[in-house]
């Protein structure tokens, strides 16, 4: 017990840094480690040789726990056994002087006429195991008590393998969907995916999902204004044995045969169409501009390789309800649209979309591009509201907005091992509140060779004997006081 | 009824609760300083918590001085009447924002006080730990207070991740279990007190006090810290994910679970009252530390 206890403190001490340093896989912001590394360079490469940024995963947090488990067996296991021998076993004889025992009580018993026999049928009555003798009553009730303790100590090995079930099999992964586009479930179809060593990438859920449609509605006055109030995403599903429509909202996942779709997130994806110098369209359609604050400002890039005469990108800030800003430029008040607004910046020149190099859809490459700029030399800038067309210089081509839509994200997970986590912890919860709340006790009736007759309890735990358990129990057999040495029931 | 109205009430209760906790503070310190040096324990035959503490104080039976009983009696009625204000506050905050009243950090705080007090009421009762009472009282004062000054927010709709029945019943959890923890730490500290100076083992009154409440605490954590997981699985997708109130809910968890295996070990009494003591710090870490300080899923404490 010593063991568990020093090793409970280690654990709930190591668990610490792991809350107070950024963690790498930890969901709410995926740069922290990154940050952090930027502001403090000298002391995170060491931090990081210590497993500190991923606390969890740790061999020291795992050999805590791994040891803790151990020690637990190893508690656990002979308890089993001896468990298993007390239940099999009769209650124990009562002991010589019941007078030192809790709420000993003595006294005749002359109303009734046989005291042992009522008490054991009174007993058995209320679920104690009882075994007579021609003298004696002994009985005993609150086994659950080491049973619920048994399956609390068990539930947290189960609760291991359900929780190895996910971190081996299971997978998460996001992706953005623009109102209109769909999504097929395949590796290759996401933004990002991190599957477990044993996940099964190829095999994934046959599924097809489809973004119809998104609402958001935001709060429009009061101290909170601008905070968001809800959100849905219409969406509808393609499965091998299912098809249908769904909303997805907050607390309202989609869930196909256990691959879950989890709105995480949303934004605008203005539509841009951009034609090049000899009027061809080059690109069009809906692109995902990021959102960078609150009122939903957000970034993004459209990129044109294959225009003409030169190969064009374009840097954007979409703001959905554009306002004059303090020093003059636009910045965005709302986040709904109010008054959309894209401004536009242009380039020209290489990409780097062919150099092999991996490039991110949201930033450009700067290298080998050069900035259009108007006749007067200062860089090329426009404000375009939906439906506007407007020129590039120098012939390059021109670019409208044609209108907005909305993207949403989801957070796409399976856990294989979730359900087994759950039995666990519903094991846990039962097995807890019966070694917590049942007492575990013994009472004895013995009749003397006077007439007299004693009845006392002994608690085998830390709980109390149930108050007026014993005085039902004299009741019942018409117990009345014979010397008045009757003490008094602990509480 | 309408909610601007609650509001408001909700908004004077607590003012008033403020008030008459006070009152009953200013009360209850000395009643308690005057039995402290007059008398040994006698439970009082009052219904509602003895206001009168155990004394390792000389063995002088004597009844506690009239004055003393009559000055606990009186701060006796205050506790039950600030009670009362604050529950009827957490009842008109319900009323006012149209949802269970614990969407917020001042909402938790609000509440959190009405289940200290509540609850050191319904243990208190036929025990003789009138002493924790001014210490109660004080520690509901300052939760109250701080609630009012530093984390309060107008009434409004909740954020939509917020919008779940798993709201009502994570939170309601970890309210009652955190207030049973306040009264289970206010009784181990007074236990670990009187062990110094050197008190009586047999009357333990304040360690059966802290060992009741403990037992009933740990539980309705253990099911804070589930009904969260399940929650945090319908809305993030996963059901642990080392969060920051996750590992501190974890901590806390950790530390009573080491409380609990510590007090059925041979001579580790006091450590076991240090371990619980540590876990109540976890708990209030979490709530204070981890909602203001440190950034993460939990950030809902709109202040």
């Amino acid at each position: 017990m010593r063991t568990a206890i020093v090793l409970l403190v280690l654990l709930a001490l190591t668990a610490v840094p792991g809350s107070l340093l950024p963690q790498r896989g930890v969901a709410s912001d995926p740069a922290a480690v990154a940050n952090f590394y930027r502001q403090h360079p000298d002391l995170s490469p060491w931090l990081d040789r210590l497993s500190l940024f991923n606390v969890y995963s740790a061999p020291w947090f795992a050999a805590v726990y791994v040891l803790l488990l151990v020690s637990m067996t190893g508690c656990v296991v002979p308890r089993c056994a001896q468990l298993w021998r007390d239940f099999r076993a009769a209650p124990p004889p009562a002991p010589r002087r019941l007078s030192r025992e809790t709420g000993h009580r003595r006294g005749d018993a002359a109303a009734t006429t046989d005291p042992l026999n009522a008490a054991a049928a009174y007993l058995r009555a209320r679920r104690f195991r009882v075994t007579s003798t021609g003298h004696e009553v002994r009985a005993e009730k609150g086994r659950s008590r080491e049973l619920g303790n048994l399956a609390f100590h068990l539930s947290l090995l189960v609760l291991l393998f359900g929780v190895a079930g996910g971190k081996l099999f299971g997978y998460e992964g996001r992706v953005a969907l623009v109102e209109g586009t769909t999504f097929a479930n395949v590796a290759s179809s996401y933004d990002a995916l991190t599957p477990a060593p044993w996940a099964d990438v190829n095999g994934l859920e046959p599924l097809e999902v489809t973004l119809d449609d998104f609402e958001a509605e935001f709060e429009t006055e009061g101290a909170r204004f601008g905070e968001p109030r809800s959100f849905e995403a219409a969406v509808s599903y393609e499965g091998d044995e299912e098809n249908g429509t769904f909303t997805v909202r907050p607390n309202r996942p989609l869930d196909i045969n256990g691959t879950k779709f989890f709105l995480t997130g949303h934004g605008y994806a203005p539509e841009l169409t951009v034609r090049d110098g000899n009027g061809d369209v080059a690109a069009s359609g809906p692109t995902i501009f990021l959102p960078v604050d609150q009122a939903f400002t957000s970034d993004g890039v459209v990129k044109v390789p294959d225009a003409r005469p030169a190969p064009l990108a374009l840097q954007g800030l979409f703001l959905p309800t554009a306002v004059e800003g303090p020093d003059g430029m636009g910045v965005s008040a709302f986040p709904d649209q109010v008054n959309p607004i894209v401004q536009l910046m242009a380039f020209t020149g290489d990409l780097g979309l062919d150099d092999g190099t991996t490039q991110s859809v949201y930033e450009l490459d700067f290298t080998d591009l050069e900035q259009v700029r108007d006749g007067e030399g200062k860089p090329w800038r426009v404000r375009l509201a939906p439906g506007e067309t407007v020129r590039l210089p120098d012939g390059l081509g021109s670019v409208t907005f044609d209108g907005l839509s909305r993207f949403a994200n989801f957070q796409v997970a399976r856990d294989p091992g979730k359900e087994v986590s759950l039995v666990a912890a519903i094991l846990l919860m039962l097995g807890l509140t019966a070694s917590l709340a049942v007492p575990r006790r013994r009472i004895w009736v013995r009749r003397n060779d006077d007439g007299t007759v004693e009845v006392a309890a002994r608690s085998l735990s830390r709980r109390p004997v149930p108050p007026g358990e014993l005085h039902a129990l004299a009741s019942a057999i018409g117990l009345s006081p014979a010397d008045g040495r009757q003490h008094k029931e602990e509480e | 009824m309408t909610s601007f109205d609650a509001a408001a009430l909700s908004d004077a209760f607590v003012t008033s609760a403020l008030a008459v906790f006070s009152l009953a503070l200013v009360v209850l310190a000395p009643a308690a300083a005057l039995s402290r040096t007059r008398t040994r324990t006698a439970p009082l035959s009052v219904p509602v918590p003895a206001l009168e503490g155990p004394r390792d104080a000389p063995a002088l039976r004597s009844a506690p001085t009239h004055g003393s009983t009559r000055l606990a009696g009186a701060g006796q009625a205050g506790v039950v009447l600030g009670t009362i204000l604050v529950c009827l506050a957490v009842v008109a905050r319900g009323v006012a924002a149209g949802r269970a009243p614990w969407g917020n950090m001042y909402e938790f705080g609000l509440t959190g006080s009405a289940a200290v007090a509540v609850a050191f009421l319904i243990y208190s009762r036929r025990r003789p730990v009138g002493g924790l009472a001014p210490w109660t009282v004080a520690l509901v004062l300052v939760l109250l207070g701080v609630s009012v000054t530093s984390l309060y927010t107008p009434v409004d709709d909740l954020v939509p991740v917020l919008n779940s029945r798993w709201l009502v019943v994570h939170v309601a959890a970890a309210i009652a279990a955190g207030a049973l923890f306040t009264v289970g730490a206010l009784a181990t500290v007074a236990q670990l007190v009187r062990q110094r100076r050197g008190g009586n083992d047999q009357e333990d009154h304040f360690g059966a006090l802290a060992h009741t409440v403990h037992l009933v605490a740990f539980p309705i954590w253990t099911f804070a810290v589930i009904a969260g997981a399940v929650w945090a699985e319908n809305a993030w997708g996963r059901y642990w994910g080392w969060d920051p109130k996750e590992t501190w809910a974890f901590i806390t968890w950790v530390f009573y679970a080491a409380h609990l295996h510590a007090l059925s070990t041979v001579g580790w009494r006091r450590r076991a009252g240090l371990l619980a003591i540590a876990g109540f710090l976890a708990f209030l870490f979490n709530f204070f530390g981890v909602n203001l300080w440190i950034p993460g899923l939990h950030s809902y404490a709109g202040v």
